[in-house]
């Protein structure tokens, strides 16, 4: 199991970076450069709150992982 | 550390004051917190007047920025305090700040009276509401649980799970109460203010309450031997050996309890109101009801999490949930989908009613159609138009507002279909502060377990309705323009489209909660 755990480390970095890529990359800059309050506040919310949350902690707790922290 | 506190069996009168006093100010923080929510629609007219974009936008910002920024900060500001001088204390200030803050709303001035002043108050004032409503949670579990004997922390702490649902209905009942005692301008006018000021007394009855408590015995033992940290953010989140923890918190429980959370009870409620189109009135009380048979199941599923685990209560919970979110919600929309039922014979009535539009030589036209089924719903259809003058103008889209009273059987249907959606989130959240608290040791855990717990309801729970709409939204566009085009609509079911947001970050969390969620750490003072 403890392995199952590690390996999935790597499950996690690339699930937070391909979160930040969507959020990011794919929806925020489409709504920013469409302009109004009905996209901005949503690029917003993706671009500076959910993006950092989901990559910067998915990455770290993926790091983690793969350094057997959590194994029992 | 091994060493157990004193077993509190014999004090049961003392710990049943202990878990009311804890939990009655937790419920008034949900309550005040709710009501700003719930009457968002009269507070706009009053302070956030939509055709000036500064005030939308300070309405945006209220809106969000309370429930999802500021809520974080306040559990690592009051966390800090609750870690360094007391649980206690903390969650006194919280509570005052919290009940002030909600009777000041009532008493501000209209955007009339004291222009941009009042919007900014109003902001002000919803911000301090989130930063209390962050300390107080945690340090209200913290305090039940340290004074929890081990075996029962499940089912102590259950109870001040039930005040977040509790809180929610008993603003319903105050606004519908407060409605139905007035009328409909009169609640404009000033019916409106008298749940936020009502709130003042509630908060002083339970502030003498809590004043007369102890501190909790865990924390005041652990200040007797010195053992308080000097910093505990930089401990919290700067040490590996706590930060690993906190952000297992996150990812393997909060997360998915707070989308499972908000989808049970706010977006179910939206999704009643804005797609079903179910009339206001009748769908605060199928929510109502749902909220009242199940909030006693918030105690049930705590107490059996400290018979069989709370890892495998909350999991179960989140599992069932992800798997039939949709066709519950599909079930919904077809209750309250017209195009299945039978119209009854004769009974479509249309009026027209011409307004005049004070300084316009335009008119109003409002076409009223009602329409009885043979299952008992009714549906009115409301089309209001322009009657220009001048010919050679542009003749304007008229706006069509639906609404839908269903039948009996419809009405309890659904509240069956919103009850088992509330089954789940009692099954998530009964247990989570038991298990939030037992993740963390007494030095640092105020502040440990109210970020995460923050974050988790807070930005990935609250953000559930903006962002499951927006999904539901944009399907519907993407349908209508391949309508245009001639081509075949991408998607069958826009109206289900917003579920993928919880259906996604639930199932991620369930994983991360299977593989690395201990569910037999159940020590606590350490």
């Amino acid at each position: 199991m403890n392995a199952i755990r590690r390996v999935f480390g790597l499950v996690w970095i690339l699930l937070g970076l391909a979160a930040g890529y969507f959020l990011e990359v794919l929806q925020s800059f489409a709504l920013f450069e469409k302009g109004g309050m009905d996209n901005v506040v949503p690029a917003i919310i993706y671009s500076f709150i959910l993006a950092p949350l989901l990559t910067g902690g998915m990455v770290i707790f993926g790091l983690y992982a793969l350094q057997n922290e959590y194994q029992r | 550390m091994s060493e157990t506190i004193a077993p509190l069996e014999n004090e049961g009168k003392k710990l049943r004051k202990v878990i009311a006093a804890s939990s009655v100010g937790t419920l008034i923080e949900w309550y005040d917190f709710y009501i700003f929510g719930s009457l968002s629609v009269v507070i706009a007219t009053k302070f956030f007047p939509a055709d000036n974009p500064t005030a939308a936008f300070l309405s945006t910002l209220a809106t969000f920025a309370a429930g999802f920024v500021v809520r974080p900060f306040g559990a690592l500001f009051f966390g800090r305090l609750g870690d360094l001088i007391g649980r206690k204390y903390t969650f006194m200030v919280t509570l005052l700040i919290m009940g002030f803050s909600t009777f000041a709303i009532g008493l501000i001035p209209g955007y009339e009276t004291i222009g941009f002043l009042a919007p900014v108050l109003v902001l002000i004032l919803r911000l301090l509401q989130g930063l209390a409503l962050g300390g107080e949670y945690g340090g209200a579990a913290t305090y039940v649980a340290e004074h929890s004997e081990p075996g029962k922390r499940g089912y102590r702490t259950a109870w001040i799970q039930t005040t977040a649902s509790l809180g929610l209905f008993i603003s319903l009942l105050v606004i519908l109460a407060t409605k139905k005692s007035m009328s409909p301008e009169a609640f404009a006018n000033f019916g409106w203010r008298i749940p936020f000021l009502i709130s003042i007394v509630m908060v002083g009855i339970s502030y003498f309450i809590r004043k007369n408590m102890d501190e909790s015995p865990v924390f005041q033992k652990a200040k007797d031997e010195g053992k308080i940290v000097a910093n505990p953010l930089k401990e919290s989140f700067g040490k590996k050996l706590n930060f690993k923890f906190v952000l297992l918190a996150l990812f393997g429980a909060t997360m998915g309890q707070g989308v499972v959370w908000y989808t049970g009870q706010f977006y179910a409620l939206s999704f009643l109101q804005k797609v079903a189109n179910i009339e206001f009135e009748q769908s605060n009380y199928i929510i109502a009801a749902s909220l009242a048979g199940g909030t006693g199941f918030f105690i049930f599923f705590g107490w059996l999490s400290d018979k069989i685990g709370r890892k495998v209560v909350m999991l179960t919970g989140m599992l069932l949930a992800i798997c039939t979110y949709r066709p519950i919600y599909q079930a919904m929309y077809e209750t309250a989908d017209v195009s299945l039922k039978t119209e009854v014979v004769g009974s479509r009535k249309v009026t027209t009613d011409y307004m005049m539009i004070p300084k316009s030589v335009d008119l109003k036209k409002i076409i009223k159609t009602k329409v009885a089924y043979t299952d008992g719903t009714e549906m009115t259809v409301e089309e209001t138009g322009l009657v220009t003058l001048f010919p050679g103008r542009n003749p304007v889209k008229p706006d069509i507002k639906k609404t839908i009273h269903v039948g009996s059987e419809g009405f309890w249907y659904l509240i069956l279909l919103v009850f088992i959606q509330v089954l789940y989130v009692t099954m998530v959240y009964g247990p989570i502060a038991a298990f939030l608290v037992e993740m963390f040791p007494t030095a640092i855990r105020y502040t440990s377990m109210s970020l995460p717990y923050h974050i988790g309801n807070g930005i990935f729970g609250g953000l559930l309705p903006a962002v499951a709409t927006y999904l539901a939204s944009k399907a519907t566009a993407a349908n209508e323009v391949a309508k245009t085009a001639g081509q075949q609509i991408p998607f069958d079911k826009p109206y289900l489209e917003g579920l993928w947001y919880p259906i996604i970050i639930g199932g991620v969390c369930f994983v991360i909660g299977l593989l690395y969620v201990n569910g037999k750490d159940k020590e606590i003072n350490d």
